[in-house]
């Protein structure tokens, strides 16, 4: 063997022993976490044990004396335990956690440097360990112990290589020494595998030092030093059977390759045999992208499966008690969101123990459980991923934080007195704002919830915070499906296709074209389907979407997707349902982003681009979801009341055709005038009207919203007039109804142009027009100066 | 020459406007495109552009000009362009060439230009036979004279 090849496989060895300890080290800590909790399978221990008694083994082999020796004192800890011999307790899992953070420092050692004699030798760590071990234990206990320690490789060494059976028979007392452990078993591992390593040369004790010194240039060669990524983060596992297939897709692209190069043999080539193979060549790509696509993706479990170490030893630091449960880990997220999310993460849960949860005193004060509850719930909801995180603990203090924001000068006293409860919750994501009474090392340093909302936001995500004074506080993000892959429903309507996430869809129902006419039945002018008794809304998809007119083929039948949006049903009545299909999801450009009816796009099999509805915006835009959402809304609000402090606002009520209500303040209108449509000029495509001896331009409100609104017919136009810098503008309405005084508690800000929200007024869902945004469009108003005109 | 920029030029009807060539990824000939309903009327549609999809913005409505006669987008080219911010296709009628052209001819745009195209057009080069209008790529791309709510 040359010395190159041998020094490739030796670091080849290193690689793979870096790989499988950090691995076997992520669900150590878990593991642990069970055990110390006291309810745990004993098989669970034996796992642990291997884990550690794997690197102790691999790294004897390959010369890390260190390493094995530290390994070593936790073994035999643990031997204990799972002998039954040590019954579990929080200084043995203090301990043992400080081992697997030992273990894995020194495992980046090895990595940067190429040897683990850079890292500290962690004598205390050892000394800790040991004296669990011995000063726990009478000395009357010694002989079953060593018994224990014998037994032990039999039960391990069954399902291990058989490269750790040099550890067989370590006389226990020496471990007290841990140098000397070290050279003892690294004198066993030469005595059986000197001809490969010629590693350990001598068997005394003080030499070991040196002897791994020696040879640590010929064993540990240069390319794994100066590997930058760390080996557990750079390497992805991928289902087999997704392999596999991406094999297979390699496969035919071969094949397409060779029909190809055949192809450009001849000497006459058809333009059909040309796009025959081009298509087969697209085909076989998108295939192969999608594949490659899905091996992207990750359990957001892997991110969440070193909070609970998080979580426990902040808790302990801050002597408090926390249950932290988890729902949802098998969610799948692309990889990047979640290297993305990781580190937010992180910070919510560090600030919901540091901040948010009391300590035990506390909590029994209030009448709480003395240990908190700490619930993370991953999900897909409507095309999203959705992460909550609930906490049982203080809550936040709205008028607490908004005193923090009013001494640190981010917000002004005025500001402050207008805020709702809600927004003075959110003032928490202010760029320097913390609340932590006193610094600790755990959160509190400032940087806190806006750095977590700006990530969070730069990968197209919200966060949201809710949080009642007292019993909790829940924070909910949700994440885009932008790189997600989702099972959808594809669908054709007006001869264009959509794509519906299978998320929102309840059921499909045929309807044959004949029966149409009787099962299609009309609530004032509003279409219903009878679906088993309960009377359904419906959407017909091509005239909601204003598709060009198909000329008339008669279908045989039409379909109705019966989708959920925010626990409402409706129909969508479409032409033709294809076929389901997993979608990549693709963001819509930024020239589209304010059009909530439509949830990204993505591109079909054969290349084309397909737009993927969002059935919930579908379902506002079109109005169906008022009805149901009322009482949702109402109920909602009914909680929410006694929380809010807002002033009663007068505002006018009207409605367009087929948009029943809407509203705005009365405050900023001049008058309400009626005028009759002869008296309107039309000039240049601007309608205006003689008002107060000058000429008043009217705007017709439904065509800003993009609405139909021909007046045919209409005696008198409703004009609701407004002033603004000696103009006058007319905003023709369809009909003036009502004016209310009103509390405004405005939902869906800002999910629609020229719409500034919804609230509830008189029991009825009713948009707010944002008048003000209308008076800049039409150039009566520059935006700086809205203030000062609206009041 | 050092203040001088290269511009890609095209048409639109009578006019002739350029698009500095930094924010130009690519000239492409129009595929056929998804139309997007309810969307502006800018929006022509949305195409594939390898595995990326992008909104086609057709200039001529963007510019207020009459639609063609022959409908359609047969034969019209598309233009990438790529800007820190954001990415779209513009839908032309015809490319031509990319011109050098400097400092010295180039004029603010007249106060008269109406108010709806005046965001879009940073000026014109007064060439030797025509009147160069000059894009600005990112208000263009993004459609930024609808006021953003």
């Amino acid at each position: 063997m040359s010395s190159e090849s041998f020094d490739d496989f030796q670091a080849e060895l290193v690689k793979d022993f870096l790989l499988e300890s950090s691995e076997g080290l992520e669900t150590f800590d878990q593991d642990l976490l069970v055990i110390e909790k006291g309810e745990f399978d004993p098989s669970l221990l034996n796992q642990v044990f291997r884990v550690v008694h794997t690197i102790k083994g691999t790294a004897g082999c390959l010369g890390f004396s260190r390493i094995e020796s530290i390994a070593h004192t936790g073994e035999n800890v643990l031997s204990l335990m799972r002998d039954g011999e040590l019954e579990s307790s929080p200084d043995i899992a203090d301990a043992l956690l400080k081992l697997s953070d030992a273990l894995r420092a020194m495992l980046e050692v090895i990595e940067s440097s190429g040897s683990d004699e850079m890292a500290g030798d962690y004598t205390e760590l050892k000394a800790v360990l040991d004296a669990i071990k011995n000063g726990e234990q009478p000395s009357g206990f010694e002989p079953p112990l060593e018994e224990a320690a014998a037994r032990e490789p039999e039960s391990v060494d069954t399902d291990s290589d058989g490269a750790w059976g040099f550890f067989d028979d370590e006389p226990e007392q020496e471990t007290v020494a841990g140098g000397e452990l070290a050279e003892e078993s690294a004198g066993v591992a030469q005595a059986k595998e000197e001809s490969v390593w010629g590693l350990f040369g001598d068997d005394e004790e003080p030499v070991v030092e040196k002897t791994v010194q020696e040879a640590k240039p010929v064993n540990v060669p240069a390319p794994v030093a100066s590997k930058a990524e760390s080996i557990a983060g750079a390497t992805v596992r991928v289902d087999v059977e997704l392999l596999d297939c991406l094999m297979n897709m390699v496969g035919e692209l071969v094949l397409s390759r060779n029909q190809l190069l055949q192809l450009s043999y001849q000497r006459m080539i058809a333009p059909s045999d040309v796009s025959a193979i081009s298509q087969r060549f697209n085909q076989v790509t998108t295939e192969l992208q999608q594949g490659i696509m899905k091996t992207r993706m990750q359990q957001i479990g892997t991110v969440w499966g070193k909070y609970p170490r998080i979580v426990r030893d902040l808790a302990s630091d801050l002597g408090k008690r926390v249950e932290l449960e988890t729902f949802g880990a098998d969610t799948e997220l692309d990889r990047t969101i979640i290297e993305a999310i990781k580190d937010p993460l992180t910070h919510i849960i560090r600030n919901a123990v540091d901040h948010g949860i009391e300590s035990p005193e506390v909590r029994k004060a209030a009448g709480k459980s003395e240990s908190a509850q700490l619930l993370m719930r991953a999900f897909h909801e409507a095309g999203q991923v959705n992460i909550e995180i609930v906490d049982d603990g203080a809550g936040i203090d709205g008028n607490k934080i908004c005193g923090k924001a009013l001494e640190k000068g981010l917000i002004d006293v005025e500001e402050a007195g207008r805020l709702s409860e809600r927004e003075k919750i959110n003032l928490i994501f202010l760029p320097g704002f913390s609340t932590a009474e006193k610094l600790s090392n755990v959160s509190g340093r400032g940087v806190g919830m806006d750095v977590v909302k700006t990530n969070i936001e730069k990968i197209g995500g919200s966060v949201e915070i809710h949080s009642v004074c007292g019993e909790g506080t829940t924070l909910r993000i949700k994440i885009p499906l932008t790189l997600a892959i989702v099972a959808a429903l594809v669908v054709k309507s007006g001869d264009q296709r959509f794509a519906i996430p299978q998320v929102n869809l309840v059921e499909l129902v045929r309807i044959k074209a004949e029966d149409m006419e009787t099962s299609i039945e009309t609530v004032y002018d509003t279409p219903v389907f009878r679906l088993r008794g309960k009377l359904l809304p419906l959407v017909f998809l091509d005239k909601f979407l204003k598709l060009p007119a198909r000329e008339a083929v008669s279908r045989s039948s039409v379909s109705i997707a019966v989708l959920r949006a925010d626990s409402q049903d409706y129909g969508l009545v479409v032409d033709v349902v294809s076929d389901t299909e997993e979608i990549v999801v693709k963001p819509l450009g930024k020239q589209l982003a304010d059009m909530p009816i439509y949830a990204g796009a993505t591109i079909m099999g054969d290349g084309s681009v397909a737009i993927i509805l969002d059935a919930v915006g579908v379902a506002s835009r079109s109005g169906v979801l008022g009805a149901a959402q009322k009482s949702a809304e109402a109920l909602s609000n009914e909680i929410e009341e006694p929380q809010d402090t807002g002033e009663k606002v007068p505002l006018i009520l009207f409605s367009l055709p087929g948009w029943e209500n809407l509203a705005v303040p009365l405050e900023a209108a001049e008058r309400l005038e009626e005028f009759d449509p002869s008296v309107i000029e039309t000039s240049g495509g601007i309608e205006s009207v003689h008002y107060r001896g000058g000429i008043m331009q009217l705007l017709r409100l439904g065509d800003l919203l993009g609405f139909e609104t021909s007046f045919e017919g209409a005696t008198r136009e409703q004009v609701i007039v407004y002033k603004c810098g000696g103009r006058y503008l007319g905003i023709v309405v369809g009909e003036n109804r009502d004016i209310v005084e009103q509390t405004l508690k405005l939902e869906n800000i800002g999910s629609r142009p020229y719409i500034k929200g919804s609230a509830l007024v008189n029991g009825r869902i009713t948009d707010l027009v944002d008048v003000d945004a209308i008076l800049v469009r039409t150039g009566l108003k520059e935006l700086p100066e809205s203030a000062l005109c609206h009041g | 020459m050092d203040n001088s920029i290269q511009l890609c030029t095209f048409r639109l009807g009578s006019l002739h406007l350029g698009i500095d060539v930094l924010s130009v990824q690519e000239v492409i000939k129009c595929p056929a495109l998804t139309p997007v309903p309810l969307a502006p009327a800018e929006i022509e549609g949305l195409l594939n552009l390898r595995g990326q999809i992008l909104s086609a913005i057709d200039l001529r409505r963007q510019f207020r000009l009459p639609d063609d006669a022959d409908e359609g987008t047969e034969g019209k080219m598309l233009i990438i362009v790529r800007t820190r911010t954001v990415e779209a296709a513009l839908l032309v009628d015809s490319v031509g060439d990319v011109l050098d052209v400097s400092d010295d001819t180039f004029e603010e745009t007249a106060a008269n230009v109406p108010a709806c195209v005046r965001p879009y057009i940073k000026g014109v080069h007064k060439l030797e036979r025509t009147l160069l209008h000059v894009l600005d790529a990112e208000a263009t791309a993004s459609l930024s004279s609808t006021p953003t709510l």
